[in-house]
């Protein structure tokens, strides 16, 4: 597990979003889908991110600020440092023949570093709005849709290897549409390293911890 | 070794934080209860003013797995091991404290007597440490709960029971409400709260207990700085442990051991990095002094 205090290099809007690029220091991008926690000044505990982008000597991070500890993170400003800590967890499995991006809100962050990793494959993301869909110019061959049309009303009837992020009814809804589908789910979640057995989700019977076990999971494996 | 550092029960599993748990002096585990538990619903955790709520609810995978499968890899890491133990009745802790007796890879057993998040033995305290005592002769360290009037009495009375050491503090209970919806944010609704907020309610219990009897108490309870570390040694504890802040900081153990050398030679404790002399700033009774009795 590595962790440094890192500088912030810019925070830049992409739509209603932030996108903070961190200086890369000695830290591993890791796999897409992993995750790092990242320091919220001023709170007590840090808040998981998945890597969006993981230019040469930075990692970028797509904010949402929904509660105080993303709206401290979103504030950020060039030049400030936090602690950082990652890569953790279970990313996606990146072995897939015919992958699709399946992505829903903030659940796009993801997508921009494993659309580069899967040499840009097709993606379909659902916005609530056309000024969240800002973010969808972060991903490749991205085909969008906005609300009330949800992502899984696009699903094509044989989607292949689908490889999706994004609130839990829609990764609900793909887990009994498409099985075997790479879900990276979210949990409220203490630590990140498998200690507070705070971010557990259901698999057959028992409570599994979210960041030792995935964030990425495969549907129809047990979890919930 | 100066001040020795230890994890709080619960806060670090070492098996996937090894790196962690080799940076501490005492690696205690998470408690186990004799049977397999498979913990509280999740939502689980909430962040909230200084500190946060926690609610898993003992989940663990009970004494036979646990010493069967999890105490040999736990062993290989090289560390000094406690085992944290926990139950519903006198019978229980009996149990698990006889299940480890005789075990030479657990150096002390630490009996979770006060869990926030579960239901409580009906047993008084002392009885269950009377219970532990009968059925192992291993070092045992009874962890007591903030949530009493005169938690001195209860240390008096644990220790009179066979308890060895004290662990001082369990978690309070605390409730957090969704700003919007004003509903609770743990599916249990109340949870135990640790971090900061809990210092100086944590300083006052082993203030107390320092006082009351005369065994080594490890202090925890918001600790987050080298000066925080120095302030439980200063009320009495001989070891400190860290809980929430492992959570934000995995390099906590080593910062904070350095920041309390760094301090206490500030304030003229040097010898406190001196392995021969750790307590040399255990002033817990030296607040009581004439020159310092003013409040």
């Amino acid at each position: 597990m590595q962790t440094e205090r890192v500088e912030v290099v810019a925070n830049e809007g992409v739509g209603p979003y932030r996108l903070l690029r961190l200086r890369r220091s000695r830290l591993q991008p890791g796999t897409p889908g992993q995750f790092f926690m990242l320091e919220a000044p001023g709170r007590v505990l840090p808040r998981p991110f998945s890597l969006s982008l993981a230019p040469t000597r930075e990692l970028g991070f797509l904010v949402e600020a929904i509660g105080p500890g993303t709206r401290a993170i979103a504030r950020l400003e060039a030049g400030e440092e936090i602690r950082v800590t990652g890569p953790l967890g279970n990313g996606f499995d990146l072995s897939v023949r015919r992958p699709l991006l399946v992505g829903g809100g903030i659940g796009v962050a993801p997508f921009p570093y494993l659309s580069e990793r899967l040499n840009g494959p097709p993606a379909l993301l659902g916005f609530r709005t056309a000024h969240h869909a800002e973010a969808a110019a972060l991903v490749p061959n991205a085909e969008v849709v906005l609300d009330p049309t949800l992502v899984t009303d696009a699903l094509p009837d044989d989607p292949g290897d689908v490889l999706a992020c994004g609130p839990a009814p829609m990764l609900d809804a793909l887990e009994g549409l498409v099985p075997g589908a790479q879900l990276a789910r979210e949990a409220p979640m203490a630590c990140g390293y498998g200690a507070c057995y705070g971010c557990v989700v259901e698999r057959d019977g028992w409570y599994v911890r979210l960041c030792v076990e995935g964030p990425v999971v495969r549907a129809g494996d047990g979890a919930v | 070794m100066g001040v020795p550092l230890l994890n709080a029960s619960g806060c670090l599993d070492p098996l996937t934080a090894p790196e962690v748990a080799r940076s501490l002096d005492v690696v205690v585990t998470k408690t186990i209860t004799p049977l397999p538990r498979r913990g509280n619903p999740p939502v689980r955790i909430a962040e909230v003013e200084h500190g946060m709520l926690n609610s898993i609810g003992l989940q663990g995978p009970g004494i036979d797995v646990f010493v069967d499968d999890h105490l040999p890899r736990l062993a290989a890491l090289g560390v000094d091991l406690w085992v944290s133990v926990g139950g519903f009745s006198a019978e229980d802790f009996a149990r698990c404290c006889e299940r480890l007796d005789g075990d030479e890879r657990v150096s002390a057993i630490e009996l979770n007597l006060s869990c926030p998040n579960v239901e409580e033995a009906p047993e008084t305290a002392a009885e269950l440490v009377a219970a532990a005592r009968a059925a192992t002769t291993k070092t045992l360290y009874a962890k007591l709960s903030p949530a009493q009037w005169d938690i001195a009495a209860s240390a008096t009375a644990a220790v009179a029971a066979g308890a060895d050491g004290l662990s001082l503090v369990n978690a309070l209970r605390g409730l957090a409400l969704d700003e919007r919806t004003l509903q609770p944010r743990l599916a249990l609704a109340v949870g135990g709260y640790t971090g900061p907020g809990l210092r100086p309610v944590a300083l006052a219990c082993v203030y107390a207990c320092a006082a009351a009897v005369d065994v080594p108490i490890v202090g925890m309870g918001g600790v987050v700085s080298g000066r925080d570390a120095l302030e439980l040694v200063a009320a009495g504890a001989s070891a400190v442990a860290l809980g929430t802040v492992l959570f934000a900081d995995p390099l906590a153990p080593g910062r904070i051991r350095a920041e309390l050398g760094a301090e206490a030679a500030a304030r003229g404790f040097a010898d406190i990095a001196n392995p021969s002399s750790p307590l040399v700033v255990r002033t817990g009774k030296n607040l009581q002094t004439d020159e310092n009795d003013t409040a």
